[in-house]
């Protein structure tokens, strides 16, 4: 037995000196396993870094979380382009909806209303543009902030109408460049707000889709006030004044964040937020987001992304195979008269067979032992390079590797096979 | 002590060569040849006579057309292919008219090779590869390759190489055909050493000087054994040439 397993090590060793006796060859034929397994690695990475991404902001949102939002109905704002200045437009989520909601649905822990304004905040000369969020003190829960300093709205600001905003970092900063903000008051349109807290979101989805954001501008210039104070301080229609005219829009909410109990009722709750809302909106003007049902679609978009990319990288390997098996049969070729003389001397057809194929596997595995070096290398230095994620998975690194071998063998065994098959006499005479 | 079978028994070999559609080439006609153990045989004749498909045949690289070939008392005439090439690893010495050494492989390492497929542990036979590698006076030279040699010195190590399996017989085929007349008188007084010692030795060649140092010499034309000659035992190579 360890003569066998001696003969199996001097084999492989042979193998690798005769590959290195032609150094270049076999780093060129070496090279398309290495793209290969490196492309099936960087690939995949992308991929899944790509796919994370776009989960996580999605499981951000909640996967208990039904959200809802108001959308201005296109023939309403065909008619707001027309002559019909002066016109008020009536849409969106009312307060009645989440009262629907919130008596009807089961499985409904909370529901959520969002009035978001979009108005200018001044501090002193400072005016920066910013929305102003008017909502309920559990916003902080359902959508995920960081309190930095202060407090955030409470209860009794929402009872009492308390002129009190709550800042987020990036805006306080802005705002308030030398002073401490806390205790001072901003004034958005014609009000005065104390500041009581900081904030940082996490992460701002409902911003990013926002309407009317212009390019370039910073996603976290947000004020919280007290969803009774924006009632009171703004009205309920929202008046745009433009040249020749102003436009007035009636929207009593801009979203509703409805939180389920648990994600198994978020399934069943949708389907029927749709038809209670349905039977009281006539026109269309208001969507549903089920971040679960994104982020299922999302896993599905990724399977697909990484059969393709897969598939790519499997034709490099199948190409760089091919490229192994090229060159091998032109080494059979070459080496024929050494066959002939390991024949004469003993040598079996499998010990034959064995000898080459152990060469193809020798190239095809060390091939892809860079190219798992590389294909890892490769992900690191975009992510650095770029703001891209990528996530190098161990069952990636595997499957290229394990194609690799397998890709040795089975392109190795037909040269290695047509060696074993050589005549000796003719072997020996081959010049 | 009882009388020693013979080494080499051939029974009415015969070989034909189908070439093209009905063209039949006899090689071997039924040929018929007894080697006793111990004994030094050359093998002449013209081109076209037959001795290389009987070098072939003799060295298992071949099987016949008909008849039997029996090495050390084993039918081997008609065996698999496996197992004939464990019969040439086992039972043959190969010596070549062109060497025939691996390049990429070193004097010791190519001395090995025929163990390479013997599933043994070289580990333990590196010792009697050294040896061997002495005893053809190469023993200064175990990690050199081919084409750092000779000629003389590479045919020397494929002498070494024969040797490694403690094969039945070696099988010359014409092995000074490519020295010159001194490197081959070297070679041919190893290979007469190994006679002393009691190898069995199988000598294909045209030329008449080498044929001289064997204890019997036969003669092949048209596929058959033409004549044999024996020659009187010597004490050495410069002595005791008979004339055929």
């Amino acid at each position: 037995m360890s003569g066998l397993n001696f003969q199996l090590l001097s084999t492989i060793r042979l193998g690798i000196k005769s590959l290195l006796l032609h150094k270049l060859r076999s780093m060129l034929t070496m090279l398309g396993i290495i793209f290969g397994v490196c492309s099936v690695i960087a690939m995949l990475a992308i991929g899944e870094g790509a796919s994370y991404e776009a989960q996580e902001a999605i499981k951000k949102l909640g996967s208990d979380n039904i959200i809802l939002r108001s959308l201005k109905p296109p023939e309403d704002a065909k008619q707001a382009g027309m002559a019909t200045r002066g016109s008020s437009i009536e849409y969106g989520l009312t307060y009645k909806d989440g009262a629907r909601i919130q008596a009807t649905i089961p499985g409904v822990k909370r529901v959520l209303p969002v009035r978001i304004i979009r108005e200018n905040v001044r501090f002193g000369a400072n005016s920066v543009a910013c929305q102003v969020l008017g909502t309920y003190p559990f916003y902080r829960d359902i959508v995920g902030m960081e309190l930095v300093r202060g407090r955030f709205l409470t209860e009794t600001d929402e009872i009492n109408n308390h002129n009190i905003c709550v800042l987020t970092v990036g805006l306080a900063q802005r705002l308030f460049p030398y002073q401490d903000p806390l205790d001072h008051s901003v004034r958005i349109d014609a009000f005065y707000y104390r500041v009581v807290g900081l904030v940082r979101e996490m992460n701002m989805p409902e911003q990013r889709t926002q309407a009317g954001r212009k390019e370039g501008e910073p996603l976290d210039n947000n004020v919280y006030i007290p969803l009774s104070t924006s009632r009171s301080r703004f009205g309920e229609v929202l008046i745009r004044r433009s040249a020749g005219g102003f436009e007035a829009e009636k929207v009593e909410l801009h979203q509703i964040t409805v939180q389920m109990k648990d994600t198994r009722s978020v399934e069943t709750a949708d389907p029927q937020i749709k038809t209670l809302l349905g039977r009281f909106h006539n026109k269309n003007d208001f969507e549903i987001i089920v971040p679960l049902q994104l982020l299922r679609q999302a896993e599905a978009t990724k399977r697909i992304f990484n059969i393709v990319l897969g598939s790519i990288a499997a034709i490099s390997l199948l190409v760089g195979g091919i490229g192994i098996m090229n060159i091998m049969l032109a080494n059979v070729t070459e080496r024929t008269r050494e066959i002939g003389i390991r024949r004469a001397l003993g040598a079996k057809r499998r010990d034959i067979t064995l000898q080459f194929l152990v060469e193809t596997v020798v190239l095809a595995v060390g091939g892809g032992l860079i190219g798992v070096m590389v294909g890892v290398l490769t992900p690191l230095i975009v992510s650095h390079l770029t703001t891209m994620k990528t996530i190098v998975t161990v069952w990636s690194v595997l499957l290229a590797f394990g194609i690799s071998g397998a890709v040795g063998i089975i392109f190795g065994l037909y040269p290695a096979k047509a060696a074993a098959q050589l005549d000796p006499i003719e072997a020996l005479r081959h010049e | 002590m009882p009388p020693a079978e013979p080494i080499i028994r051939l029974e009415g070999i015969e070989k034909r060569y189908v070439l093209g559609a009905e063209v039949e080439v006899r090689a071997l006609r039924g040929v018929n040849l007894e080697v006793m153990p111990g004994s030094y045989v050359a093998i002449m004749g013209p081109s076209g006579s037959g001795k290389s498909t009987m070098l072939n045949i003799l060295g298992c690289l071949d099987r016949p057309t008909s008849g039997r070939y029996f090495l050390g008392g084993m039918d081997v005439s008609r065996m698999p292919d496996d197992e004939l090439s464990e019969a040439r690893g086992k039972r043959i010495g190969f010596i070549f008219q062109s060497y025939n050494l691996i390049a990429q492989l070193t004097v010791l390492e190519n001395i090995q090779v025929p163990l390479l497929y013997q599933g043994v542990d070289l580990r333990q036979y590196e010792e009697r590869c050294r040896t061997l590698a002495e005893m053809v006076g190469l023993g200064d030279r175990l990690h050199h390759r081919p084409n750092q040699l000779s000629g003389g010195q590479q045919q020397r190590v494929a002498v070494a190489r024969s040797l490694v399996n403690d094969p039945l017989m070696i099988l010359a085929d014409e092995p000074t055909g490519n020295l010159d007349s001194k490197t081959g008188q070297e070679v041919l007084e190893l290979i007469d050493h190994l006679s002393e010692r009691g190898k069995t030795i199988v000598l294909v060649t045209h030329d008449d000087r080498v044929a001289r140092r064997a204890h019997r010499v036969i003669h092949m034309a048209d596929g058959l054994i033409d004549r044999e000659v024996l020659n009187e035992p010597r004490s050495n190579g410069a002595q005791g040439r008979v004339s055929s």
